[in-house]
């Protein structure tokens, strides 16, 4: 016996997906570059951290290294692996805090409105008279170098934003003819926000915050590349990127490679989100 | 209009004050007693009671608050501790610097974004189109940082046709129109323009591409109006917004471009952002936040009421 069920949004979403090639592919290499983190003490050829005087910037190909040695004789490829876990832990943690803070004063703000939902919005309003780059920087530059901090500065950022998207889906549902059923039928605010409002409203609101996963990365590896975020001798690429500056001369190639990492990581983030923003149908 | 110039000036004062709040207690927040951004930690007892005393951090945080606003306000800017110079004057020739670097930055992204983002909204589904967002796409996920060593590798180390160092050729700072100083500014300014020429581009295919699926455009072309003057409706409809964007994006070159300074070794507001960091020098740090800070609120505004000008549905 066999049913027809009227098709779900979600295979809807997974079939328009499927289609997408772009977005399939980038997601592959972030899976991928994920696995192969993940797996890090299994895949490095060498300690991330085990340096050598006689074998220092040693080019592309040197037997034993395949992407050579940094400035300190230390292997490329375990630094670089090892430096992926950092550097994305770095950019994708900040987004997920915020996405749960701000998505949530966001929906507190849509919904509730009045003065409790004025004064979210217009502390929000505060932290957009500040242009991220320097936002990231005068919290963390006060508050000192360190991945905590980093952390901490790049999540007070996106919070605002991610704050802003949420109130504003949620306003745009809050009024719509079933949630105003709910409450004639007596339902509380907290179940009608808890089964009406948050199926509705976390869609944009996680497409959104995937967008910002790509900034994330690039002022997260930033922030180390002006030494505010990780310290070294711990591998992170926009940390590896700042002590390589010196090899530019030597050994250009080599110096380049952790930027071309936070580049191809950060472009497929930007690709996979604007993929899940049209299978989803988000306007932006 | 003179009341909504007035309304949107109003609503700017809270949001400054609020700015210079937050950028009092980035001192505040600094690990350690805010004496020590002051003072170095090896001051005798008696020059920082002393110095507590003349800064009135005796006093509780609201009237602090007030003091330095009060001296802010009247062009005092504090003390750099590395230094011990007043910040102001090295803050200005760095302001100065970034201002020249942003918009030679936003004269190479800007028109470049404008170009490609209007012709790939006017070409919806053409290989232009595609072409760019994949530009755009590339322009906004880019390291910049990373870009500038790229072109420091190309252009200076392997080429050698380009400076990668400074802002001028007598490394003073100072900044005149010649090309010894225009060829330093080459590397980190088109560095520094792929973001804006990114997301103007995105934005500007949006718009265009929206503006021409209205159907007011699909009147015109019945009533069988020429592309010159079809340009013209589109030109038009899509100045407010486009201006917008991009009276925003000059602000965060304005405030972006610490990292492509620190590359270049530039001598704007991001170096000095950069050495206060490095040695800690939370006076120069805060000074130079609150400047740049204002000057985004200033563009802002600025924005605001340019958009409400040419737009007379933007006069709420």
């Amino acid at each position: 016996m066999s049913t027809t069920r009227p098709e779900g949004y979600w295979s809807g979403v997974f079939k328009r997906l499927k289609r997408d090639k772009l977005t399939l592919i980038c997601s592959g290499i972030l899976l991928l570059m994920l696995i192969v983190m993940i797996a890090a003490p299994l895949i490095a050829p060498h300690s991330p951290y085990q340096g050598s005087m006689i074998r220092r910037l040693k080019p592309i190909g040197f037997p034993g290294y395949p992407l050579g040695t940094d400035e300190l004789g230390r292997d490329m490829i375990a630094r670089l692996i090892y430096g992926g876990r950092l550097s994305w832990t770095l950019g994708i943690s900040p987004v997920v805090i915020a996405f749960t803070i701000g998505g949530m004063l966001g929906i507190i703000a849509g919904y509730a409105g009045g003065w409790l939902g004025m004064l979210i919005m217009r502390v929000t309003d505060i932290f957009y008279a500040f242009p991220s780059v320097l936002l990231a920087v005068a919290i963390s530059g006060a508050l000192g170098a360190g991945i905590f901090n980093a952390v901490l500065a790049l999540t007070l950022v996106f919070i605002p934003p991610i704050i802003r998207v949420a109130e504003s889906v949620t306003t745009s549902v809050r009024v719509l003819d079933y949630v105003e059923s709910a409450r004639a039928s007596g339902a509380g605010a907290f179940t009608i926000v808890r089964v009406h409002v948050l199926p509705n409203v976390l869609g944009p609101i996680f497409v959104y915050a995937t967008n910002l996963i790509s900034v994330s990365m690039i002022l997260a590896s930033g922030l180390s590349f002006l030494g505010l975020g990780t310290k070294p001798p711990e591998p992170e690429w926009g940390l590896m990127l700042n002590t390589l500056r010196t090899a530019i001369y030597n050994q250009p190639l080599i110096a380049m490679l952790p930027g071309v990492c936070i580049f191809i990581t950060s472009i497929c983030f930007n690709m996979v989100s604007d993929g899940l923003r049209s299978a989803m149908d988000v306007r932006n | 209009m003179i009341a909504t110039i007035f309304r949107r000036a109003l609503y700017s004062l809270p949001i400054a004050l609020a700015v210079s709040l937050f950028c009092f207690l980035l001192v505040h927040i600094a690990p350690g007693d805010p004496i020590n951004a002051i003072l170095p930690p090896d001051a005798p007892a008696d020059v920082v009671a002393q110095v507590k005393e003349a800064y009135g951090l005796d006093k509780p945080l609201p009237v602090q608050f007030g003091i330095w606003l009060f001296r802010v306000l009247h062009g005092d800017l504090g003390r750099s501790l590395a230094t011990g110079r007043d910040i102001w004057p090295d803050l200005h020739s760095a302001l100065a610097n970034t201002l020249v670097l942003a918009a030679a930055a936003a004269m190479i992204g800007f028109p470049l974004g404008t170009m490609f983002g209007s012709i790939a909204g006017a070409f919806r589904g053409s290989w232009i189109d595609r072409a760019a967002v994949v530009l755009a796409v590339a322009g906004v996920s880019v390291p910049h940082y990373w870009l500038g060593m790229v072109m420091v590798v190309i252009f200076s180390v392997l080429l050698n046709w380009l400076p990668s160092m400074g802002a001028s050729p007598d490394g003073s700072g100072v900044w005149a129109l010649d090309w010894g100083h225009l060829s330093h500014i080459v590397l980190p300014a088109i560095t520094l323009s792929v973001i804006p020429m990114g997301i103007v581009t995105r934005t500007l295919r949006g718009i265009v591409g929206d503006i021409l699926n209205q159907d007011f455009i699909t009147t015109l072309r019945g009533k069988g109006l020429r592309r010159g003057g079809l340009i013209a409706h589109v030109v038009k409809n899509a100045a407010p917004q486009a201006l917008a964007v991009m009276g925003l994006q000059l602000g965060y070159l304005m405030g972006g471009s610490i990292l492509v300074e620190t590359v270049f070794a530039w001598p704007g507001t991001g170096l000095l952002l950069n050495n206060a960091i490095f040695q800690r020098d939370i006076p120069v740090l805060q000074a130079t936040i609150l400047v740049l800070s204002m000057f985004f609120v200033g563009l802002n505004l600025a924005v605001d009421l340019a958009q409400a000008l040419l737009d007379p549905r933007m006069r709420r």
